[in-house]
């Protein structure tokens, strides 16, 4: 079986969200990258459990972005894959994002492309359909387990108000969230054997880019709390009721 | 050149999400002086001519039994059908789970530009700008839709629903046999609870219950504001929690009008998925809780002791 994984960088959790140039621009100074949660926790260590499990199991990481990247592809090699593309272009907007990734999975015809539920920066999760789209392959959204035998996936899903089970006949994509796998932390020699494992840059084949970010913007800050002292609970009540009329 | 709105329903009711959308697509269309027509999949029991008081002048209804509704790649290739046979440029979904699979296709299948988590009306002065949240709610981003062709996927509780009131006209539309590639074999539906996404309230708690047999007050308050439950990632991974509870930049991201903290310290990756709650309550023992700085009322004291007394409170209401 061979397995593609996307993997996207993106700003630690901790990291201060700010902008420059006239408020167009993410302020990167100072930023301290990652490999995004989803795609790292869920999506890469359900791909290398596959693979424990079955060791003919082929894995390749791709990710869209400038050589800045290198150092979270890198990571993610540490934690496992056989090796890593990286489409050598910005990444835009999703479709562009979409297409470099649909371009490279057609070519390596591979069985699964497992994406995160979404990124913790665009929160667009709208890659692993587009993906699916351009594949014309099955797509499951939010997956919660999987499990693979004789080219069918047995997987679950969240849907609206619980889960659902279902089989799908491979090729297939699938984003990933909590669930999926248990995380985990690189050890030394993964780390060791990440430094020689192939990481192929392709140049990025023609797409549209459909949208722009024009301007970026913080949310309001709250104008103060009002405390109400612990021994009289039932004052909130009473403005929750009359002040905020919330409930 | 009308605008489609992607309209879901559950057997016996029309999603609160969709008709969110709804509202949000007949604004639209009234910007652009254009129509707005709800399409709805699947079948129901719903009388879908009331969809006319949301603004709606036509309700297009596949109603094949075979559609298989919860295979993406079919929903995607009916509405795209629909779209061309409408001449629609815009398409609207609510970002639901099922949205987050067909409205990416749609988007491919369209090469319609996306805008996700859409939180405003578009800003037609200059392009197509439409604000969404980024970074899990610790920014807005203004999103210029270049293509002809659009798609919006709306936050829930982003847009109020509106009722101008009128009549739909319902056209049955016929679509092609489509052989899905996704066989369901089971379904666990979670009963009587508030699907956490859309709920107008939401009571979470945190670390500070010290474990799950204490969540009996959790749900007790919930279940008297006719409020979701949640919880703080440390609790969903412990386990004390379902998965599904957990809001904050890596869980679910959620905009109630009313959220209750209890037990939670607020730290930035929690304060990302709810920072766009109306009003935010944390009851929190530590007075240097940081969530009290993004709270609009706040108490500092113990959850065992302050809950209680609040229920009871909203018993007496």
């Amino acid at each position: 079986m061979k397995i593609l994984v996307c993997i996207s960088r993106t700003p630690d959790t901790t990291a201060k969200i700010a902008f420059t140039d006239n408020n167009t621009k993410f302020a990167t100074e100072g930023v301290p990258w990652i490999i995004n949660p989803y795609d790292e926790w869920y999506a890469l260590v359900r791909a290398i459990e596959l693979k424990e499990k079955d060791p003919s199991t082929i894995i390749h990481l791709i990710n869209v972005g400038s050589a800045e990247t290198e150092p979270i592809i890198r990571k993610a090699l540490a934690l496992g894959g056989d090796e890593a593309i990286r489409v050598n272009t910005e990444e835009t907007d999703a479709f562009y994002v979409a297409s470099q990734i649909a371009a490279v999975a057609k070519e390596g015809a591979y069985d699964l492309v497992l994406t995160g539920k979404e990124t913790i920066d665009h929160n667009g999760s709208s890659i692993g359909a587009m993906v699916a789209e351009f594949l014309e392959q099955p797509f499951i959204s939010l997956g919660t387990k999987l499990l693979v035998e004789n080219n069918t996936a047995t997987v679950t899903r969240e849907i609206e108000g619980g889960e659902e089970d279902a089989e799908v006949t491979l090729p297939l994509v699938i984003s990933c969230q909590k669930g999926m796998a248990e995380a985990r932390i690189p050890n030394m020699r993964g780390i060791m054997a990440a430094r020689t494992k192939p990481l192929k840059v392709v140049e990025p084949v023609a797409a549209e880019v459909l949208t722009a970010s024009t301007s970026f913007s913080l949310p309001q800050v709250k104008s103060g709390v009002k405390l109400i002292p612990a021994e009289t609970p039932e004052l909130l009540v009473k403005l929750l009721r009359e002040e905020a009329k919330v409930i | 050149m009308p605008i489609i709105i992607f309209t879901e329903h559950s057997e016996d009711t029309i999603k609160k999400s969709s008709l969110e959308a709804i509202s949000y697509g007949v604004a639209i269309a009234a910007k652009l002086n254009t129509e707005a027509i709800s399409l709805v999949v699947g079948q129901t029991n719903v009388n879908l001519a009331s969809l006319g008081e949301y603004g709606i002048k036509k309700v297009i209804h596949a109603d094949d039994s075979t559609i298989n509704t919860s295979d993406n790649q079919s929903m995607a290739t009916i509405i795209t059908n629909v779209a061309e046979k409408f001449h629609a440029d815009i398409i609207i979904f609510s970002n639901t789970i099922s949205a987050k699979g067909i409205a990416p296709r749609v988007s491919v299948k369209m090469k319609a530009g996306m805008v996700s988590g859409a939180v405003s009306l578009p800003d037609i002065t200059d392009g197509f700008v439409v604000k969404k949240n980024v970074f899990s709610g610790k920014a807005f981003a203004d999103i210029n839709i270049l293509s002809n062709k659009k798609i919006i996927t709306l936050n829930s509780n982003a847009f109020e629903i509106s009722k101008p009131g009128g009549d739909a006209i319902v056209e049955k539309l016929a679509v092609e046999k489509l052989t899905s590639s996704i066989k369901i074999t089971a379904v666990h539906k979670i009963e009587g609870e508030i699907p956490l996404a859309e709920a107008d309230k939401v009571v979470s708690a945190g670390r500070g219950m010290k474990g799950p047999e204490n969540w009996g007050m959790i749900e007790e308050l919930a279940k008297l504001l006719g409020a979701a439950t949640a919880c703080s990632r440390p609790v969903s991974d412990s386990d004390w929690r379902p998965h599904h509870e957990h809001v904050g930049q890596t869980g679910l991201s959620i905009a109630p009008n009313l959220y209750i903290a209890v037990g939670i310290s607020g730290a930035i990756q929690h304060l990302a998925g709810v920072n766009r709650s109306k009003t935010i309550v944390v009851i929190n023992k530590d007075p240097e809780a940081p969530f009290f700085k993004s709270a609009d009322y706040g108490i500092v004291g113990d959850a065992f002791d302050v809950v209680p007394k609040i229920i009871a409170a909203v018993k007496a209401l």
